[in-house]
């Protein structure tokens, strides 16, 4: 045997990774499946499918065409063996640690998230008996020092929300690894255009691909992509995954499915038995935006250095935390996990606190004033008032939301224009 | 020494393996309709692969219509590829069952590794899978694994055929 597989490069797979021509019509753009449910051959089929015997359809509560060319292309550009499409970001969050989590387990995460994961983990998890420990990800020990016999999930995201913050991935992963539990790594910020965790020990990789993938702020989403490689029967850690499941007849996942057991039991049981699934609208959507995503990328990166470095300059911020600036003390992380740029997501300081904060926001007429990152139009958001409201004060500093603090996403629009609706809202907090 | 040549396999070769065979027995398939081996004999034999069974402790009986047979050499049928449903040692022995009878490949399930036995097996003109599952292989390349989010490492402008 001699031949060898061809590798394509990730902007050819973000086009067409998962995507065929309809093997019906021949239809090129993948079409959008707009069904609920789908026809048995004959009652042996339909067993076989919901025996988990057979590749197929049942019911797009499970699977669905359309969201499967995104899981697939999203799997592949993350480098993962599988993906689940799901509702949103927050779907995603509770799609990940479902076949991980049982009663009275414990997951460590980084106290560096976006609010509403912070809210999700401390608030909603626990009244499904899910115990989150938060911890500073600036020295990476905390996490080791946090994990317990308990503990079945590391959770952080690589470069979070919404502070220019960057975590040292590599070693988190290891400790995980030492523990036998899995690194689970929110990429939603940085895309796997600009970093792909799975290179750096991550485990579980989960998205909003409400942002950056779909990228034109027009389709909720959310997708989990399982890197294949974490083995979830060591120690009986996981017994969703590894011990006889009732609701199968007794099937094991990780016997019978191997590597595919976790995305597989993603579907059969997560999705099946939760219920978040993503529309085949927005499916078609997001895999449209990820055509452009590197595009798209490099455009935002470069406008975010942009106006970081304008805002750095003027006499109306206090401070500007993006990891490009080489004031950042994430710089060095940046060029190592992020070399093509730390995302276009980021915060500033603005003098006069809390009121000068909601002045530039609602002085703004190019951004737009909205709770949402990753758009093709820049965004603003002063978090301490909307965001990270839920959060007490302390959570709130602790996240990088204090009261002076205003969030920026920027755009693909012409920087200059950017900088001088910048300019001119900042104008008005010293007036 | 690990053989490095079967870490990895070409797409086109595993496409001709599935191409080429049309009967296939699979050593240690389970007469439970709960086991991997019947998901996997049950796949194939919809895809078109005629399966006969093999398994001394199920002799007698019949699993998906084929009854079983105890060992290789009790079937009366020339068999292109012998699939390995037992755990890595167990495929030494039945490695070289499967070059006496002359089968063309040797298929060692997910998890099933031998390299002793797959160095005597390509000695003797065998083709050596080793460590994949035919069923995810065949859905894979066709196109059904991406039905359930997988990446498939497909990549293709042509229609897929069902």
């Amino acid at each position: 045997m001699t031949e060898k597989n061809f590798s394509y490069g990730f902007e050819t797979r973000s086009i067409h990774a998962g995507a065929a021509p309809d093997p019906s019509t021949g239809a090129r753009s993948t079409p959008i499946y707009q069904t609920t449910a789908y026809v048995f051959d004959d009652v042996d089929h339909a067993a076989s499918l919901f025996n988990l015997q057979t590749f197929g359809y049942i019911y797009s509560r499970l699977t669905n065409p359309t969201v499967a060319v995104l899981e697939e292309r999203v799997a592949s550009l993350e480098g993962g063996r599988g993906a689940t499409g799901c509702a949103s970001g927050h779907a995603a969050q509770l799609l990940a640690l479902f076949p991980l989590m049982q009663p009275g387990d414990e997951i460590v995460a980084s106290k560096k998230l976006y609010g509403g994961s912070i809210t999700q983990f401390s608030r909603t998890f626990k009244k499904f008996g899910w115990n989150a420990h938060f911890v500073d990800p600036d020295d990476p020990e905390n996490f080791r020092k946090a994990i317990t016999p308990k503990t079945k999930a590391v959770f952080l995201e690589v470069l979070a929300n919404p502070g220019g913050v960057i975590v040292d991935v590599e070693p988190v992963a290891k400790m995980a690894h030492d523990a036998g539990v899995p690194l689970v790594v929110d990429n939603t910020l940085a895309s796997p255009y600009l970093c792909r965790p799975i290179e750096w020990g991550g485990d579980i990789i989960i998205h909003s691909t409400t942002k950056f993938l779909s990228g034109h702020g027009n389709a909720m989403g959310g997708v989990v992509v399982d890197s294949g490689t974490f083995d979830f029967t060591k120690k009986g850690k996981f017994p969703s995954l590894s011990e006889p499941e009732p609701a199968y007849h007794g099937l094991t996942f990780t016997e019978t499915f191997g590597d595919l057991a976790y995305t597989i039991h993603g579907h059969a049981m997560g999705l099946r038995d939760l219920g978040p699934t993503m529309a085949p609208l927005n499916a078609f959507l997001t895999i449209t935006g990820i055509e452009t995503l590197g595009l798209r990328m490099d455009r935002h990166v470069q406008n975010a250095q942009k106006v970081a470095e304008f805002l750095e300059g003027h006499p109306a911020v206090s401070w500007v935390s993006y990891a490009g600036l080489k004031s950042s003390k994430y710089h060095s992380l940046a060029k190592k996990y992020l070399p093509k740029g730390p995302g276009s997501v980021f915060t500033f300081g603005v003098k006069g606190g809390y009121a000068a904060g909601v002045k530039v926001v609602e002085s703004v007429e190019l951004l737009s004033h909205l709770a949402n990152i990753g758009d093709t139009r820049s965004l603003i958001i002063h978090p301490a008032s909307t965001t990270h409201r839920q959060l007490s004060p302390e959570q709130q500093t602790a996240a990088g939301a204090g009261p002076d603090v205003v969030r920026l996403s920027i755009g693909l629009e012409n920087a200059e224009d950017i900088m001088r609706d910048l300019d001119v809202a900042l104008g008005k907090t010293v007036k | 020494m690990p053989l490095a040549h079967h870490d990895s396999y070409a797409d086109a070769d595993i496409r001709r393996i599935l191409k080429n065979v049309k009967t296939i027995a699979m050593v240690g398939a389970s007469p439970n309709w709960n086991r991997p081996s019947y998901f996997a004999m049950k796949y194939l034999q919809h895809k078109g692969f005629r399966v006969i069974p093999v398994n001394p402790g199920a002799v007698g009986q019949e699993i998906l219509g084929e009854k079983v047979v105890a060992g290789l050499k009790d079937i009366d049928v020339p068999v292109d590829m012998v699939d390995v449903f037992r755990n890595s040692e167990a495929a030494g022995p039945i490695a070289d069952e499967a070059i006496a009878i002359g089968a063309k490949v040797l298929w060692m399930q997910l998890g099933v590794r031998n390299d002793e036995a797959a160095v005597r097996a390509e000695a003797a003109g065998l083709t050596v899978i080793m460590n994949r599952c035919p069923k995810i292989e065949y859905g894979r390349l066709c196109g059904e694994l991406g039905w359930h989010g997988f990446n498939s490492g497909v990549i293709s402008s042509k229609r897929r055929k069902g």
